[in-house]
């Protein structure tokens, strides 16, 4: 058996900013005055605020220090089902980087914009070409914000027509941003129950379905891992009764090149840039979420749109079924140069392979560890697999112990305790850009703790040991809640 | 291709193992007429050296490739940028992370973010702050519907008409659905939000007033306060430029209940507009209403200090349809960043900068008042202030974009129709006295 | 989580289908959450309580209870106005796990349809729908 990749090491400690500090020290250097100074109008001068006082090396230490406690895509495998943590490129870093695009103010004109304008225009196209809508937006800030976009969108679509409707048919599977992104249109969920195979049945989705449900919210492949295979007649049943579908792309790593959600009926569709499309998550962003359109919603996306010309390209405004703005100016533009240079890097056949290798890759897990953990629905996966607890249970070993264990062993583990259909959740993804052997290593971990868990469980149950810090108190925390130093 | 490390052998040797033949094999559970039948129509994959020159040739059509001087702001800021906050917000441990929902291997980025929801708690004298939201006009959407929400029978919302129009635009879309109404608070003369007017105004859940507000003008947020407790409504405050408070009196001082903000300014790219960073602090009492995530210290099973994600039930993936926001991510590396400028400026930096920002603010109205621009208002200011300008000025800003990279100032017409020929200014630390003087130069009406 | 015979299950309540109990005495209702509620919500680290003089019918949501992972709403047994809630609990919701039935107690209220008592079952019948 191969060397598993964690190990003890030597890392530092490191106190809060302002234990650091020490009166006097400044880590910036200061520009040169060179004007007089003016008064401030003492109804309003205030107090400088109480920030920490360190050097330059105080700084760099202390963040360097911190940074050596995380573990990121970099460090290892880090299989996350439904966050696709591919490996983030560094040449799109660089692009992102380019005084043309990092100091572009947004407020300088369209004239003096070209390159910005251009990238967007293209990047709008070049998504909307993967997805098969004929219109993108590229001004929501995150998967989230897609989502309310999209709702927003559904929502004027109806008042448009004259009649809103006033519930949304929601999947079980659904990830909590769906219904809470419904909610906030004034739109009551509807939960509709996956059937035994994991995924939706046309007949449960015909018998919620009526003229006062604006639509549904679909993720396909759904949450599970698992392609909703009876989604065209689930999009026929909807749009019968006058609803639209929503399609939440978070999963979109799984059919780049094989399906487009756009021929599927689906209505109003967001990407994640920052999962499908290699930006790195930042500890918890900036992401970005472009939502693509069928033509009959192209009316109400937010403005600005972009509009070509003969050879220029500019923000247009006028558009008066528009739901508005989302954003204070285009989106996210810092992280569209990210996703923009991944698409060219890859090319089509590139994003497909991508996929495909996803997929293969999750399959391959799927059937190394069969029998090794309880494999939720024992059926051809997409991108991620779903496991859970039930043959450790006997030990009363649970998903959290497993998933502990795993951060000794030098692997993040996988998402635990979502979807809440399963009991117990664990579920992997492991991304097209792990190699068999990072794979490899990752399936005999798992197969190590199984073993474990028969055979100490109790020890297994003191996990992690290894990481600077062990299982934290998250009760307390909640119940005297610290937020600030 | 460089990202897909599966050689042949290893697609061969995977392939036998899940019992296929192909790995279009893999896709069988897929119904045929789903397929997409052709190659999808993208250009060809292009090298890292094509891909290069060709972002090089995009960004070149951007003016921002050339030298400028910024003389612009309007909610995105220019300036300096400390060399060692891009180099440690680049180390992969911290770009390359998720959420710290695993919190042994994410104690990195806690502290980080406990640390930054403590300075921005400092900085706008509040108790609490979130862990960041995407921007000002989210952030300011999201204070909008927890003062609506709060109150039992008001349905509308007074939002001052000096705060920033694309995050009134924000705050409508967010509200269009629901329902609940917002009324604007109109300016006075001296280019200040009417507290007359709001005086006046029955059945509203609460008032947004920025400050410094879109004019760039010092709002009375005292007189606001008094105003809003006697009519018993929620007091939000916003700004669009955080180091103003490196000099001026922050909203918690003025009692503030909630307050939104943008902190593109604290070391973040101006980027064409975004990634910014959005924030969002309020007092104690409004702890579980605050959307988003939080950070939080405890100790762990061995008694060590750590951190965590805390309050989670208040978010969308625990109450799903009653969450209060279906924020998922934040802004979380944007967030890191403006911690790092924070710890690097420091109470010395930030107070002198601060003052810098004012003085060359002060400094650029006096010169384009001495070069026939008209003064509009004697209101305090804050980095930004309006004038009105000369005949010809127009074209004359034009030409200084498009031939000397200079940006002198935004039309205000477009926002207001009553304000043709008036121009928002803006001076930080990164103009010079000689710039200044040069604009002033070529902008003197003959 | 506990085996329904570990759990305790006092005499002196009647109890809801949503695992709420109500005790009268002087024309007062005290309401709590039963032992297999607390035990199925784990940790509680926050309880939201109404106000003085909030007035609820039988089965309105009248609070929530929070444990780190979940909220669960809960629903008053019976109808009438809140007269007292237990300020303790803010600082000790762990109250409502450790003394359930004493100290754990959530709110008082003035009942307006005593009759609705009636409806509530006893410990043998809650028993038994727990079982069932």
């Amino acid at each position: 058996m191969n060397k598993q990749p964690g190990t003890k090491g030597l890392i530092f400690n490191e106190p809060q900013l302002w234990d650091k500090s020490r009166e006097g020290r400044c880590a910036i250097s200061l520009p040169r005055a060179d004007v007089e100074q003016a008064p401030m109008d003492p109804r309003f001068l205030g107090d400088a605020p109480d920030l920490p006082q360190l050097s330059e090396l105080d700084v760099v230490r202390h963040y360097t220090r911190l940074s050596q406690w995380n573990f990121g895509v970099d460090s290892g495998m880090y299989p996350l089902g439904s966050c696709t943590m591919k490996y983030n490129p560094k040449t799109n870093e660089v692009q992102a980087a380019r005084q043309g695009f990092a100091g572009a103010h947004p407020l300088v004109g369209d004239e003096f914009s070209q390159g910005a304008l251009k990238l967007m225009y293209d990047l709008e196209q070049h998504l909307g070409e993967i997805t098969g809508f004929p219109a993108v937006t590229l001004q929501p800030a995150a998967g989230a914000h897609g989502e309310l976009t999209g709702m927003l969108m559904i929502h004027a679509y109806h008042a448009k027509k004259g009649k809103q409707r006033s519930k949304i048919i929601i999947p079980d599977t659904a990830h909590g941003t769906n219904p809470a992104s419904a909610s906030l249109c004034g739109y009551d969920s509807v939960n509709v129950k996956s059937g035994e195979k994991g995924i939706l049945e046309p007949a449960t989705v015909a018998a919620l379905m009526d003229e006062d449900t604006a639509g549904i919210m679909i993720t396909n492949p759904n949450t599970l891992g698992l392609f909703e295979e009876n989604i065209k007649e689930i999009c026929e049943i909807v749009h019968a009764k006058g609803g639209l579908v929503y399609g939440d792309g978070a999963n979109m790593n799984a059919i780049m090149g094989v399906v487009k959600p756009g021929d599927l009926g689906i209505d109003v569709l967001h990407l994640n840039l920052h999962k499908t499309f290699s930006t790195p998550h930042g500890g918890g962003g900036p992401g970005s979420g472009p939502v693509g359109v069928v033509e009959g919603l192209i009316p109400f996306l937010p403005v600005p749109r972009i509009e070509k010309g003969l050879s220029t390209y500019k923000f247009v405004t006028d558009s008066p079924d528009t739901i508005g703005r989302m954003h204070t100016f285009y989106g996210h533009f810092g992280v569209m140069v990210k996703a923009y240079s991944y698409i060219l890097s890859m090319g089509g056949e590139g994003l497909r392979k991508a996929s495909q290798l996803a997929v293969l890759n999750a399959n391959y897990i799927k059937e190394s560890l069969r029998d090794v953990l309880n494999l939720a629905y024992d059926r051809p996966c997409m991108h991620e697999c779903v496991f859970n607890d039930k043959l450790q249970k006997e030990n009363h070993v649970t998903t959290m112990d497993m998933a502990k264990r795993l951060l000794d062993y030098g692997f993040h583990p996988p998402t635990v305790y979502f979807p809440l259909v399963v009991e117990a959740a664990f579920m992997v993804e492991p991304t097209e850009t792990e190699s068999k052997e990072d794979i490899d290593q990752f399936i005999d971990a798992v197969k190590a703790i199984a073993k474990e868990a028969l055979e100490n469980p109790e020890e297994l149950k003191k996990a992690p040991l290894l990481t600077k810090v062990t299982r934290l108190d998250e009760v307390a925390a909640a119940r005297k809640p610290c937020l600030r130093g | 291709m460089r990202y897909l490390p599966h050689t042949q052998e290893d697609i061969d040797q995977m392939l036998a193992k899940t019992g296929h033949s192909s790995l279009d094999e893999l896709f069988t559970i897929i119904p045929d007429e789903l397929k997409t039948k052709k190659t999808l129509d993208l250009p060809e994959a292009l090298s890292e050296w094509d891909l290069d020159t060709h972002m090089e040739s995009l960004a070149s059509e951007n003016i921002a490739c050339k030298e400028y001087k910024c003389f612009i702001g309007a909610g995105s800021y220019d300036h300096y940028i400390p060399a060692i906050v891009p180099y440690l917000v680049s180390r992969s441990e911290f770009a390359t992370a998720y959420t710290p929902y695993q919190p042994e291997v994410s104690q990195g980025t806690l502290q980080g973010i406990y640390e930054f929801q403590t300075m921005i708690a400092q900085l706008l004298g509040m108790d609490i702050s979130t862990a960041s939201h995407y921007d000002c006009g989210t952030a300011l959407a999201e204070c909008v519907l927890i003062a609506l929400r709060k109150s039992k029978k008001a349905n509308k919302i007074a939002v001052s008409s000096l705060v920033h129009p694309s995050h009134r635009q924000v705050v409508e879309t967010y509200l269009r659905p629901s329902g609940f109404e917002i009324v604007e608070i109109p300016r006075t003369k001296e280019g200040l939000t009417d507290a007359a007017a709001l005086e006046a105004m029955e059945g509203i859940a609460g008032v947004a007033i920025q400050s410094p507000n879109f004019f760039g003008n010092i709002e009375d947020l005292g007189a606001f306060k008094t105003i809003a407790d006697a009519k018993k409504i929620v007091f939000i405050t916003s700004f669009t430029e955080s180091l103003a408070y490196g000099l001026l009196k922050n909203p918690g001082s003025f009692g503030a209940d909630l307050v939104a903000g943008e902190g593109q300014s604290l070391g973040i790219a101006k980027a064409f507009g975004g990634p910014g960073l959005g924030l969002l602090a309020g007092n104690k009492k409004m702890m579980r209403n605050l959307p988003g995530r939080f950070i939080g210290r405890t100790k762990d099973a061995n008694g060590d200090d750590g951190y965590v994600l805390t309050l989670a039930t208040r978010e969308q993936h625990i109450r799903r349809e009653k969450a209060s926001s279906n924020i998922c991510s934040n802004n979380g590396l944007n967030a890191m960043t403006a911690a790092m400028y924070l710890a690097t400026v420091g109470k010395i930096g930030i107070r002198e900068i601060a003052q810098q920002n004012h003085d060359k603010a002060v400094y650029l109205k006096y010169a384009l008042e001495k070069a026939g621009f008209e003064s509009v208002s004697d209101s305090p200011f804050f980095n930004e202030f309006v004038l009105k300008a000369p005949k010809g000025f127009s074209s004359k800003r034009a030409d200084l974009i498009r031939n000397q990279c200079v940006f002198a100032g935004i039309d205000l017409e477009p926002y207001y129709s009553d304000l043709k020929d008036h121009y928002l200014f803006c001076a930080t630390e990164k103009v010079s006295k000689k710039d200044i003087d040069q604009l002033a130069k070529e902008v003197t009406n003959e | 989580m506990k085996e329904i015979s570990d759990l305790t299950f006092s005499e002196d309540v009647k109890y809801t289908k949503d695992h709420e109990w109500a005790k009268l005495s002087d024309g007062i209702a005290t309401i709590g959450l039963s032992d297999y509620a607390q035990d199925q919500l784990g940790e509680i680290v926050f309880v939201e309580l109404p106000e003085v003089g909030d007035s609820f019918s039988k089965g309105d949501e009248f609070g929530s209870v929070e444990s780190v992972k979940a909220v669960s709403e809960i629903y008053l047994p019976i109808s009438g106005e809140v007269v007292e809630i237990n300020e303790d609990l803010e600082d000790a919701p762990e109250q409502v796990n450790e003394d359930c039935y004493k100290g754990g107690w959530i709110i008082k209220i003035k009942p307006s349809d005593l009759s609705e008592m009636d409806a509530l079952m006893d410990k043998a019948a809650y028993l038994d729908m727990l079982k069932g």
